[in-house]
């Protein structure tokens, strides 16, 4: 018998896909079981989708493919904060890129990766809809707009000191 | 309901629910293609089968669109012409320009169309992908830079073999298909069936290439090489060579080996004669001491593989008996080698199979032997049938002019049942002889089981009967049947006494390692081509006054001077296995086919 902490460690979520499958179409509730795992472990490790797929009988390499498809799906440990910096066209225009290259440097981090203390989490993003105020960035749900590169520090100092008072 | 439409000024009839492309074909005409593949779901994908139907804006693709009554298409209008040589042209853009270095030069799909549209100046040059190659088994390669995602690999890895290893991850320019979590091989459920390579129009799947490794051993004189060749190589070589299939080439294969310069020709069917007297005896015991049935067959390594990822909980159902490969290999380096005075450790033992997931098998731990020199692996190195048709090409020896050339003795002879293992059904019908004498003591008169051999049915159901006994026998191939018919035996909804399970569509003569489709003509995993190759594996059971394994002289001999008899301690060590759970844990896909 494995440990129990083992056994248990997804009960919850086999529990929430037995709310939504349906075993005539498996795949139609494959979105949303991986929303509320994300939600719920804060990424979609090999474990999570391994569990997924014993579960809903939908091959590992299905699964594996829906989570790469959508942007949205993350299958590595992200950090507390997540940085975003638009790419869309007003903010390319604007200097997007910049602020971007700025981030890359300060963080040491590349878009898609993680800061070694898990702070932070570097992404591109296409439009958020606040084109008058590009080149935009965000963090968390915090937006700063018509951001210059000298500003990066500032913002990123600001979170961190944030974060050492929680 | 049937449909009369109009296809590049012919009228034509077919069945409602036709497409458009297969009632072209009806006329002759074969729309070029990439993504379709006729055992498969249709994806539409590549859209290279454009085709012009007169009240559409604009081309659809014919694989995917059916007919309907008054319709008209053109198939080959300068437009459409021109489209689908800019769509090759597009292809090609991004796929590496090595043609005459890659494996698949002369017989790819891609390089094809690039003819036949008319491909003769490159106008783009596209960003190129650098993948590494996944290099993590002894058995199937991936390369991704070659790939041009036409998705006939990730099909026939869900739905005819229902092993699902393979996907897309990403999207967009950066899709590539991969196993789960983007793992090598070694770390996904890949039986290493090498169906992927079968079905890949380029060479973005390919077989561990080990012809280097067999010439420098056949080069180096402290060596004994011993090649066998497997019953399956013998019915499809040919095509490797434009000879038509449907005629075994036995003896111009064991030629072409000498002639490549091993020291000894042995034949696999000569295993598959000792395969058959263990495993039939390992049934007829479990059968009279009440246990575990039904007796699952373990040869088609693929199979076994899969068992272990998918059906863990089968697995003392599955006979511990070795492959025939396997066997054959045990006794070159005991008991042949004792006889010649050979020291085990010199000799080179080389399997010639159709299979890529033999040499998988080769190189599993547990398949490993005790000889006179220590423990060591039985085979060396497997080489496919491709393989061999390139080493003898590379040789430059003309197939089809070599004379016909027998066996080395000692472990030549075979019987008709050792040759029917090749093909779906086979396996059975020779248990089925050897049992029938193990337990009435009598020579079967009619040793012919017409049930059990079509190629076109995917789970096969026949009960024999001797004497007063029933015995319920079952015959899947193709993984993707397998998973139908093990899913109703683990559920209780069916029982047998026997199930024969090979993982490859038709047996191993439809294996992994079998000669490619010509590129623009031939289909591969073709329904024809399978049934004309196992028709040769047949035509040699029939042209053999031996037919029952037990009447083997060799066989006898061996059990005579060397393993007693059938499961005996000797028997068990050399020429018996085991398999235990593997990870990743497999799971059935719904979207495997039905083929019965």
């Amino acid at each position: 018998m494995a440990c129990s902490c083992c056994e248990n460690q997804f009960d919850d979520l086999t529990q929430y896909i037995s709310g939504v499958f349906d075993p005539e179409h498996p795949q139609s509730s494959l979105i949303s079981i991986l929303h509320h795992a994300q939600e719920r472990y804060g990424y979609l490790s090999k474990d999570v989708i391994e569990h997924i797929a014993q579960v809903t009988e939908v091959p590992a390499a299905e699964i594996y493919g829906v989570v790469t498809f959508y942007s949205l799906f993350k299958t590595k440990p992200q950090g507390k904060h997540r940085i975003s910096v638009c790419m869309g066209t007003a903010c390319y225009i604007r200097g997007g890129a910049k602020i971007l290259e700025a981030l890359e440097d300060m963080l040491d981090i590349k878009p898609g990766e993680t800061t070694e203390d898990m702070l932070f989490t570097l992404s591109e993003t296409r439009c958020i809809g606040a084109c008058g105020l590009a080149p935009i960035m965000t963090v968390d749900d915090k937006v700063y707009g018509r951001v210059e590169p000298e500003q990066v520090k500032g913002i990123i100092a600001e979170w961190r000191e944030k974060a050492e008072k929680v | 309901m049937s449909i009369t439409l109009t296809i590049d000024n012919q009228q034509v009839t077919v069945p409602e629910g036709t497409t458009v492309m297969q009632a072209a074909e009806k006329l002759a005409i074969r729309i070029p293609r990439l993504c379709y593949h006729p055992r498969l779901h249709l994806e539409g994908s590549c859209r290279v089968c454009l085709v012009e139907i007169e009240g559409m804006s604009r081309p659809m693709a014919s694989c995917t669109f059916p007919v309907y009554e008054g319709m008209v298409v053109h198939t080959s209008t300068p437009e459409i012409r021109d489209t689908r040589k800019t769509i090759v042209e597009l292809l090609l853009d991004n796929h590496p320009e090595d043609c005459q270095t890659c494996e698949r030069d002369g017989n790819c799909e891609l390089q094809y169309l690039a003819y036949s549209t008319g491909v003769r100046e490159r106008h783009y040059e596209g960003e190129k992908k650098h993948y590494e190659k996944d290099l993590s088994t002894p058995s199937v390669i991936r390369d991704p830079d070659k790939c041009i995602l036409c998705g006939r690999c990730v099909r026939i890895c869900a739905e005819v073999q229902g092993v699902s290893a393979l996907g897309y991850i990403n999207r967009g320019f950066k899709t590539v298909v991969t196993p789960a979590y983007d793992a090598p091989f070694s770390e996904s459920v890949c039986v290493t069936c090498g169906q992927c390579i079968n079905v890949c129009p380029v060479a973005a799947f390919l077989e561990k290439d080990y012809t280097a490794d067999v010439v420098k051993a056949i080069e180096d004189p402290d060596k004994h090489v011993v090649v066998q060749i497997a019953p399956s190589v013998r019915a499809a070589i040919g095509e490797g060579f434009n000879i038509a299939p449907g005629t075994p080439l036995t003896g111009k294969a064991v030629a072409a080996l000498r002639r490549l310069g091993f020291d000894e020709v042995f034949d696999t069917q000569m295993g598959a004669d000792l395969t058959i007297m263990e495993e039939t005896a390992e049934f007829v015991q479990r059968f009279k001491e009440g246990g575990p049935l039904p007796l699952i067959t373990s040869c088609s390594s693929a199979w076994m593989k899969f068992a272990e990822h998918f059906y863990p909980d089968l697995i003392p159902n599955i006979s511990t008996a070795k492959s025939p490969m396997s066997m054959l290999g045990s006794m070159v380096k005991t008991y042949y080698a004792e006889k010649k005075g050979i020291d085990p450790s010199k000799i080179f033992n080389v399997g010639a199979m159709c299979c890529t997931a033999k040499k998988f098998e080769a190189a599993r731990p547990e398949q490993q032997i005790e000889t006179s020199a220590g423990m060591m692996p039985s085979i060396d190195r497997v080489i496919t049938t491709r393989e061999l048709v390139w080493l003898i090409k590379n040789a430059g020896l003309q197939f089809a002019n070599l004379p016909d050339e027998d066996f080395d003795p000692v472990l030549g002879i075979s019987t008709g049942a050792g040759a029917l293992f090749g093909a779906t059904g086979g396996l059975a019908e020779a248990v089925y002889r050897t049992a029938y004498w193990m337990l009435t003591g009598e020579d079967l008169e009619q040793v012919v089981v017409e049930d059990v051999r079509s190629v076109a049915q995917g789970i096969k159901r026949w009960t024999a009967k001797i004497g007063d006994i029933k015995l319920h026998f079952a015959v899947a191939h193709g993984l993707g049947n397998a998973h139908q018919l093990l899913r109703m035996v683990r559920s209780g909804e069916e029982k047998f006494h026997f199930i024969e399970i090979m993982g490859c569509p038709g047996g191993c003569i439809g294996g992994g390692g079998q000669p490619y489709a010509r590129a623009g003509e031939g289909v591969p995993l073709d329904m024809d081509n399978l049934r004309k190759r196992a028709e040769a594996l047949r035509s040699i059971d029939s042209g053999k006054k031996l037919k029952c394994s037990y009447e083997n002289p060799d066989v006898n001999r061996i059990y005579k001077e060397y393993l007693h008899k059938p499961l005996s301690d000797k028997a068990h060590k050399l020429l018996h296995t085991h398999y235990k759970p593997r990870l990743p844990h497999g799971v059935w896909n719904r979207d495997v086919m039905r083929t019965d």
